[in-house]
């Protein structure tokens, strides 16, 4: 009986080195899945190409910079100049508003805030970002814009009038500074809650080190927390970056429209994203659909650029760090 | 590199003073900024609340809108409802079982460098803007055939997929090793120890993962923009047809110059911000109490 048993129990490990069915299906099934998202990116970028060839092909590069939009049939012509301005001046704005006060947040639930306080904060700080786009938008055009243009514009363009970017206040609210605002409200979630975790993250002997040293809180802060999370901080900033560009709808209710480039962010405008999503459904011509989707190649390219970067400074930056603090253990 | 920092001239004793008064400031600022986004979310919940609350009623979800009404009768976005529902629904069946298999593909049987490369394209799929997907979406399906609430459905997959895989290869990777290595040494194959041993473990984070990204897409608007938009004002199930959502009735309404379909607007708005408010709240409840599960066990 007992020989029969351990006879067995050594027969085991062989049949558990059979191929088994279920073990190769699932490995199938679930590397299948994981090749679809791969094809599935590929096919968003080649799709996106495929879209745009005939603008491509009508235009070539000089679409990227040619200020024009001009859809009527016999004068067609298109290019995406003024909508990469919009789109450079309201995301490097929003970025510009945003980044201190995400720092500021950030440092205030990593280090300054109550015991108490650092959970619900945090949760408030991340519901802003489960709002979505569209309600933030409708809030913009109808509660922001004519509040920005009453009290802030005016004011703005009298004191700092000489500036060219603080001309006459927009005539109903929608203008570039309203998108601005809006996006510095979406983007500002994201990098603070990035930036939270990296604070979080640096290791307590160095803040500890430098209190010692006689440091003020600040002090530490700066000579300590901002160059460890230097890297992700860069890497937090271009995702909010790449956040801000690529927002339509927010962006198309508030921007206002319009084909031209100007310095006044009273004005309006428009960004690549927010002119497919307000152009796409009135698009007649082959041609000018085509070319909302060279816009959308436009983005895509900016927004796959920001986000590679993104991802390469993070995976450096935890690789460093990873090795520094293996070496001190 | 901390000690460049610190050999600043910020460091001299007899500025004291003027040191603390900094660091006051800092702490002021910082103060400052966190009461600030608290209050950008008050003032947008307020003001969605204030605006939509005359509105909501039993209307806005059984009635259907009329087109160029001129008369008083009581109008809703009952299409709008009942198409976000199915859409969302759709998009929720397809992306969830491809985002937990790419998960456990990844987590379970991927080598290193495969598990790093499509791990770098799930975020690169996070990070192409919504529009984006929708021209996608539009050129992969919606040209030569129409719109329909399966196209919305997909785009919609495309934005919840890497949240989902992401959030599964979270709480996968905190399975302990030794579980698996238990059940593997007690001759359980591996396809049964990954179903039945590792997947249920961590039903709690893929739960809250599924939420978290359901309470993303229901507020998308881009992506429907395209492929689910044109559509009349009766109610329908039909995903075979294009369906209004809740998001892009709220776009059209906002871009009307009625002040009447503003009001309507703010109720959507209002009951959106409701469950998605409600949504991660419940999500993130669900992460910190699978967490603690998982910690002690």
């Amino acid at each position: 009986m007992t020989t029969l048993d351990l006879n067995e129990a050594t027969r085991r490990p062989f049949t558990g080195r059979r191929v088994r069915f279920g073990d190769v299906a699932l490995q199938v099934v679930a590397g299948t899945a994981a090749l679809a998202v791969t094809v599935l990116v590929g096919l968003i970028v080649w799709k996106v190409v495929d879209g745009a060839r005939l603008s491509i092909a009508t235009y070539g590069l000089h679409f990227v910079w040619r200020v024009a939009w001009n859809p009527v049939v016999g004068r067609e012509v298109y290019g995406a100049g003024s909508f990469l301005f919009g789109t450079a001046i309201t995301s490097l704005f929003a970025l510009a508003l945003a980044t201190p006060l995400a720092l500021g947040i950030a440092l205030f639930l990593s280090e300054l805030a109550p015991r108490g306080l650092r959970a619900p904060v945090t949760a408030l700080v991340e519901t802003l970002a489960a709002i979505p786009s569209v309600v933030i938008g409708l809030w913009g055009i109808l509660v922001l814009g004519p509040a920005l243009r009453t009290h802030i514009e005016g004011w703005l363009h009298s004191v700092f009038g000489f500036i060219p970017l603080f001309g006459d206040p927009s005539a109903a609210g929608a203008s570039i500074f309203t998108a601005i605002i809006v996006l510095t409200i979406m983007i500002l979630p994201i990098v603070s809650s990035i930036s939270r975790e990296l604070f979080l993250g640096v290791p307590h002997e160095l803040k500890e080190g430098a209190l010692a040293l006689g440091t003020t809180r600040w002090e530490m802060v700066r000579g300590v927390v901002f160059p460890y999370a230097r890297g992700g901080i860069a890497a937090a900033l271009i995702l909010g970056l790449g956040r801000a560009m690529g927002e339509a709808i927010a962006v198309t209710q508030v921007i206002g429209g319009g084909v031209f480039i100007h310095w006044s962010l009273f004005g309006q405008g428009d960004t690549l994203a927010s002119k497919i999503a307000s152009s796409y459904q009135g698009s007649t011509t082959n041609l000018s659909t085509s070319s909302l989707v060279y816009l959308g190649l436009i983005l895509l390219v900016f927004s796959l650029l920001a986000n590679v970067t993104a991802q390469w400074i993070v995976r450096r930056v935890a690789r460093r760090h990873g090795v520094t603090r293996g070496g001190h253990a | 590199m901390s000690a460049q920092g610190l050999s600043g001239p910020g460091l001299r004793l007899d500025r004291l003073p003027r040191r603390r008064a900094v660091n006051r400031l800092m702490e002021l600022l910082a103060w400052l900024a966190a009461a600030i986004a608290i209050a950008i979310l008050g003032i947008v919940v307020y003001s969605v609340a204030r605006k939509g609350w005359s509105e909501l009623n039993l209307n806005l979800i059984t009635k259907a809108p009329i087109p160029f009404s001129l008369t008083n009768a009581p109008q809703g976005l009952a299409n709008a409802f009942a198409g976000s529902l199915v859409i969302v629904g759709l998009a929720t069946a397809m992306a969830l079982p491809v985002g937990i298999l790419v998960a456990v593909y990844l987590n379970e049987f991927a080598p290193a460098a495969v598990r790093n490369g499509v791990g770098l394209i799930l975020d690169v799929l996070n990070g192409v803007p919504a529009i984006v997907v929708g021209i996608f979406v539009f050129g992969l399906l919606v040209v030569g055939h129409g719109q329909n609430g399966f196209d919305g459905a997909f785009a919609l997959a495309c934005l919840m997929l890497p949240l989902v895989a992401r959030a599964t290869m979270e709480v996968l990777a905190l399975v302990p090793n030794s579980l698996r290595e238990a059940s593997l040494g007690l001759g359980i194959p591996q396809w049964r120890t990954t179903l039945s041993i590792v997947l249920p473990q961590t039903v709690g984070g893929i739960v809250t993962g599924t939420v978290l990204a359901v309470a993303r897409v229901a507020g998308e608007t881009a992506p429907l923009l395209f492929t689910s938009s044109l559509v009349g004002t009766q109610t329908s199930w039909d995903p075979h047809h294009a369906l209004q959502s809740i998001p892009v009735a709220i776009f059209e309404l906002s871009e009307s110059p009625d002040p009447a379909d503003h009001a309507r607007a703010w109720a959507a708005a209002l009951v959106l911000l409701m469950f998605i408010l409600f949504a991660s709240l419940a999500g993130r409840w669900l992460a910190t109490r699978s967490r603690a599960k998982m910690a002690t066990r």
